[in-house]
């Protein structure tokens, strides 16, 4: 089960014809599906699109009801394979992740799809991670478009406009045999908004119909002769019925002036950050009408070169505004322009950044720049020459103050342990090369773990290890992976590499029953029973299969001795061949929501339920935070003492602790200090347990009285 | 940079439009900004206006900074064109879940003095690298609040944290309460109350934290009416200093010279009296600090330890000078007092084992009438623990003996975890905290003495020569803390601060010298800061 439960979104699915639907982008692109007619969805979950993934998962009986197949795809690449059922079979299908680090695993499965192109609309949405706050690297979904040749679309981020560019999608798709990828940024996929549904469509074609009729056309397969075929249909076909279509259907969108001087174009993507700039100075009103030409791609590609060089008609200058590098679509109207022996202008990065977002203050920079330059007459005196020169001279600066905050562990995660283990066994044994991966558990790399010097995509860590492989060396690498990675890819890249290689490294398969990071989706090993997948496939099982001899699995992370001890045989024992460990816990967050509501119903009912909480003794703690270089827990932080005499502030566990043990495991583990103390509170205790307590606190009452009025106390000690 | 000119927008200007009121919303991931967000959005809807949110979700959960971001206009069946983020210099209202995260949007442009009111919960939620750092690494909280005072139209700042677990609920609804009573949004408070309900889970805690920080932000911003500067740049800053003057006040204690309310047997009150009378008879910058140094060590063993602690003290006092406000003194009466209170098995066991620590825990965890605590206490002692608490030359013959302290350590040294609502367990620790009448005579204490004798002398030696650098000398004594390797780690720092006293003396600058080392040396784990401020102190 996903963290989130979508039982009301998934109500929204059922919308009809007239109904306004409102809520999240990402949520008005899947009712944008089924209003397509959809026969089927796969994917991979991963910010921005898991709520897709999710939404779909919780919709089984809506789905059941229109025939619709969904399936929560291993990878990135199974998903855009099974879009191989549009080959031959008029149905539509939709592929969906992350980009651009699920469209890089896609690329396989992408290419052999666009060559022999689709008869069904094959629509992939990705999600396009860009800019601050994202996990990823900075590329462009774009590339994949032009190397693959499929078209891209970019539709204006608001509700009606990403629904339309769903049913645009299809039918272009359709219309020039070619997958599209609809590209929607991260912003998009979670904004709030609305939009007026229609009614759900039943698939033309199901799955299931064509399992019983199957088609094959062997002009469509990807090998020789058919393959060099497809290359020239690719230009000489799909390319002109994709540009008749995007023209004859004005995907692309003209806003402002016809007849200025200068003009702009843009991503559709981009449009209201572009309008924004406007409005601040001047040039446009709250619903974007405008003096300055626009010219809006919904569909940056391919792009159509009449619509284009219309729009310069009469213009001296225009400006391309395309976040991201390199600038494909500047490039290409540059062309464009060169060759229809036209004087219009082309600028682009010249006022706007070579790389990374296009966030507002750029974009009022950028765009200002270039009106102050091209069309100075379209400003008020006070945007063409500010006095002001900002506030930024006045107000202090706090960069040295504010400390940063980057995401880490939650409080009480299972994965805390793990690295405090490894971070005492380097103290003991060294340094070693360790080998990150993608998940939760890359949060090693940060303070206050520090563990970690690579990462080379999901399910790779092992293999981004696997140089490491000396006789000549004393020491062995660590590798890490994730259960969502080791499932993704791992598997075969990252241990069956390893084995079939003979490395000596050691292997630690974080196991949290979820693909956590993505919002914890089931996958093969998780311990919950899930209704329409098959789970509990453990893992130490399939590590087995590929033939690895030393396994060892730890089923509570949280037993940091053990964790440091395994490490240890791990990393010195004679035994040759690739070392795993299997470390596995529930990750915290999802426990916690699954939980906490049946623990308060059952102490509301009477049950006898021990719920554990840690503390410190403040008077104990000398305020070292040795601790805390072993955890970074939330609930775990410093706290002054209302004491002249102390200078440091001492450790101090908050209301939100769960109780989890890192904190009493690692000052056993690491010697620390023996003042954390963990209390069991007994709810709804029996009769045994009251009559025990009432005993001990008569003798133990007893005792203290005994000392306490033997010596001076003092009310405040 | 280009600054947004704001003549161009206002409300007035036909380009403009129905003004376009941009909210942000900087939280820390797991305080609830996504609720927030979304409550904000439905208020500005039920109040007929249209609205648009955004977040960068999913990493908000774990725990690092994360912004929401809202727009809304009054809705006139026209779609207006929002952003997806927040522009610098371009926003009206800024809410900070955290003091940091205002810290956070001052720094990254969103609050304007011309434009934004902001408004924070003056809690810390201490950062990673703040929490990490041996000494205090924490950030100023005062440099944030004066520069939010200067960068903001109006600042807004209470904690809001505490209204909302003292009403059982998230900072969300208190964040929300702030805002409705900043009166910054033009909707009516019992439209936010409706929205809170409509949301269906914890309403009646949520809708008493909203109230909790409603009333207190409209407390906040009474005096408005009153603009302390007419005219001036901030003069709809609400001065906000009913508000912080009240969180910085720390409440008074007893009579610390005295100490306070004080119980026992007749006999020991006696005596105690008599200690008493001689910190009265301290010069008076001392007797504060003195007083709750006696206490500590009379606390920490017994009324003749007390009398040691002011015999050592009064050394100080006697060599000190009144033209220094007795720094040297205050100095010593303070780290005398820690280094005295050395913390041992016996320390750890008479704390662990009061009545008073068996109440605090259990106002820690709000145990219940019907509830039944169990608490465990995480030991790991070993050899150097054992041998400290023997007598002194048993402790002394067992650690010159390698093999025979190996043996024992192999039997010793592991994890102990001990019930101390169980009676064994608890019987083990007040037999082990008894231990303290004999504390004189063992090994540990001959150690901390000795170790303590010789600072101290030191410390000093030097008055007549720099006073200031015996100040220093005394103020090392904050390195030392921790337990077993942490101990020993510190017990390496001081000396190696100590180390590059020959170097320093005689300088006229060699206190701020020592002082910077010592800083240095709190910075981090292994002391990596201090071994290249040491460096630097060799080629002076």
């Amino acid at each position: 089960m996903a963290e989130r439960s979508f039982a009301k979104e998934v109500e929204k699915l059922r919308l009809g014809a007239g109904d306004e639907y409102a809520g999240e982008g990402i949520l008005a692109i899947t009712k944008a599906l089924l209003q397509c007619g959809v026969g089927y969805v796969g994917g991979y979950q991963g910010a921005p699109i898991s709520h897709l993934m999710d939404v779909l998962a919780d919709a089984q009986d809506i789905l059941g009801e229109l025939g619709v197949h969904f399936e929560a795809s291993a990878s990135e690449a199974t998903a855009t394979a099974m879009l191989a059922a549009s080959v031959h079979y008029p149905i539509r299908g939709a592929a969906t992740f992350k980009s651009t680090v699920g469209t890089n695993v896609a690329s396989d499965a992408l290419a052999n799809l666009a060559s022999g192109g689709v008869t069904g609309g094959a629509l992939i949405i990705v999600g396009e991670d860009y800019g601050e706050g994202s996990s990823i690297m900075q590329e462009r979904s774009h590339a994949f478009a032009m190397k693959s040749q499929v078209w891209l679309l970019d539709p204006r981020p608001n509700l009606p406009s990403i629904v339309k560019a769903v049913e645009d999608g299809f039918e272009l798709s359709e219309a020039s045999n070619t997958p599209v990828m609809l590209q929607v940024r991260i912003r998009c996929c979670h904004v709030h908004g609305h939009f007026i549904a229609k009614d759900n469509k039943r698939p033309t074609m199901t799955v299931a119909e064509a399992l019983d009729s199957p088609r094959r056309d062997t002009g469509r397969i990807v090998l020789p002769p058919a393959s060099f075929l497809h290359e020239k249909e690719k230009v000489e076909k799909r390319w002109p019925a994709a540009v008749d279509f995007i023209r004859s259907n004005r995907i692309n969108e003209f806003f402002g002036r016809e007849d200025g001087e200068v003009g702009i174009v843009c991503q559709g993507g981009m449009y209201n950050s572009v309008i924004r700039a406007l409005q601040r100075m001047g040039l446009a009103d709250t619903y974007g009408e405008t003096d300055v030409p626009l010219y809006v791609l919904n569909a940056v590609y391919p792009l159509i070169d009449a619509e284009f060089l219309e729009f310069c008609e009469g213009k001296q200058s225009v400006l391309v505004v395309e976040e991201g590098q390199p600038n494909y679509i500047e490039q290409a109207f540059a062309a464009m322009l060169h060759k229809a022996d036209r004087g219009t202008r082309l600028v682009g990065k010249e006022y706007l950044p070579v790389a990374g977002e296009y966030t507002g203050q750029v974009m009022l920079d950028g765009i200002g720049g270039f009106l102050r330059a091209c069309a100075p007459q379209l400003l008020s005196s006070e945007v063409r020459a500010p006095n002001k020169t900002g506030q930024g001279d006045t107000i202090p600066d706090l960069s040295r103050v504010v400390p940063g905050r980057p995401p880490g562990f939650c409080t009480g995660c299972p994965e805390r342990p793990i690295f405090a283990a490894t971070k005492l066994v380097e103290q003991e044994l060294g340094k070693h090369h360790i080998a990150s991966d993608i998940g939760c558990h890359l949060f090693s790399i940060m303070p206050p773990f520090e563990l970690g010097a690579t990462t080379m995509g999901y399910g790779l860590g092992p293999a981004s290890a696997s140089a490491f492989n000396s006789p000549d060396a004393t020491r062995r690498s660590i590798s890490f992976v994730g259960d969502g990675g080791f499932w993704h890819n791992g598997l075969t890249s990252s241990i069956g590499n390893a084995v079939f290689n003979k490395n000596d490294g050691v292997i630690v398969i974080v196991d949290n029953f979820y693909s956590a990071a993505t919002g914890g989706q089931d996958i093969l090993s998780s311990r919950a029973s899930n209704k329409t997948k098959s789970t509990k496939h453990p893992i130490t099982e399939a590590v087995k299969g590929m033939g690895v001899g030393w396994v060892r699995h730890i089923d509570r992370t949280y037993d940091v001795p053990k964790m440091q001890a395994t490490l240890r045989e791990a990393l010195t024992t004679e035994e040759k061949g690739p070392k795993v460990i299997i470390a596995s816990s529930e990750c915290m967050l999802n426990k916690q929501r699954r939980e906490r509501p049946l623990v308060d119903k059952a102490i509301k009912g009477g049950e006898r339920i021990v719920k554990p909480k840690f503390g410190v003794d403040e008077d104990i703690c000398t305020g070292d935070h040795a601790c805390m270089r072993l955890s970074g827990c939330p609930s775990l932080s410093v706290k002054s003492l209302d004491d002249p005499l102390r200078d440091d502030p001492v450790a101090h566990i908050d209301q939100s602790c769960v109780g989890c043990g890192n904190c009493g495991e690692v000052a056993d583990a690491a010697v620390l200090c023996p003042s954390f103390y963990r209390a069991d509170v007994v709810h709804n205790p029996g009769r045994w347990d009251r009559f025990l307590e009432s005993a001990r606190r008569a003798v133990i009452g007893f005792l203290q009285r005994r000392r306490e009025t033997r010596r001076l106390s003092f009310a405040d000690a | 940079m280009l600054d947004a000119v704001s003549p161009l927008r206002p409300d007035g200007d036909p380009l403009a439009g129905e003004r376009v009121i941009k909210l942000a919303v900087l939280a820390v991931g797991g305080q609830g900004g996504g609720v927030l967000a979304d409550w904000i959005t439905a208020v500005a809807e039920r109040n007929g206006f249209v609205a648009q949110s955004t977040s960068v979700a999913g990493v908000a959960q774990r725990t690092g900074a994360t912004i929401y971001y809202v727009e809304m206009a009054r809705d006139t069946g026209r779609l207006p064109v929002f952003a997806l983020s927040p522009s610098q210099g371009d926003v009206d209202i800024l809410i900070a879940a955290e003091l940091m995260e205002a810290g956070r949007a001052i720094m990254r442009g969103f609050v304007t003095p011309e434009r934004t009111a902001l408004i924070a919960s003056s809690h810390r939620i201490a950062a990673v690298s703040e929490k990490i750092e041996p000494g205090d690494g924490r950030a100023s909280s005062d440099k944030v609040r004066a520069t939010a005072e200067m960068a903001s139209r109006r600042f807004i700042a209470f904690d809001m944290e505490k209204i909302a677990v003292d009403n059982g609920s998230m900072i969300s609804a208190s964040l929300l309460g702030a805002l409705a009573g900043s009166g910054e949004l033009p909707f009516p408070r019992e439209s936010y109350e409706r929205t809170i309900a409509a949301s269906g889970r914890g309403v009646k805690a949520s809708l008493a934290a909203f109230a909790g920080a409603y009333d207190r932000a409209r407390g906040g911003s009474a005096p408005i009416r009153n603009p302390v500067e007419p005219g001036g740049p901030n003069d709809q800053a609400a001065p906000h200093s009913p508000v912080s003057s009240a969180e910085a006040a720390y409440p008074e204690k007893g009579d610390p010279e005295s100490g306070g309310p004080v119980r026992g047997p007749d006999r020991l009150l006696k005596e105690w009296q008599a200690l008493a009378a001689r910190v009265a008879a301290l010069p008076e910058p001392v007797r504060d600090m003195a007083g709750r140094g006696l206490r500590k060590v009379v606390d920490y063993q017994d009324v003749p330890y007390g009398r040691e602690y002011l015999d050592r003290l009064e050394r100080a006092v006697a060599v000190d000078d009144a033209e220094r406000a007795f720094a040297l003194s205050v100095a010593a009466a303070k780290h005398l007092a820690n280094a005295m209170c050395y913390d041992d098995m016996i320390r750890v066991a008479d704390l662990k084992t009061r009545s008073t620590r068996d109440a605090r825990v259990r106002r820690e965890v709000a145990l219940g009438v019907d509830a039944i605590l169990q608490v465990t206490e995480y030991f790991h002692p070993r050899i150097e623990e054992f041998c400290g608490t023997m007598p002194a030359r048993l402790g002394r013959y067992i650690e010159e003996r390698p093999k025979l302290s190996a043996f024992l350590d192999r039997r010793i040294n592991r994890g102990r975890r001990i019930r101390t609502d169980s009676l064994a367990g608890f019987a083990a620790l007040w037999v082990i905290g008894g231990m303290r009448r004999w504390r004189r005579g063992l090994l540990r204490h001959s150690v901390e003495t000795a170790h303590l004798e010789k600072w101290y002398a030191l410390a000093l030696d030097h008055v007549p020569t720099d006073y200031a650098l015996a100040v220093e000398i005394l103020n090392c004594r904050r390195l030392i803390k921790g337990y077993s390797d942490t101990h020993v780690r510190a017990h390496s720092k001081f000396d190696r601060v100590l180390s590059a006293l020959d170097l320093l003396k005689g300088r006229d600058d060699a206190a701020e010298w020592l002082r910077r080392l010592r800083e240095a040396a709190l910075k981090d784990e292994k002391g990596d800061m201090l071994d290249g401020a040491l460096k630097t102190v060799a080629t002076l």
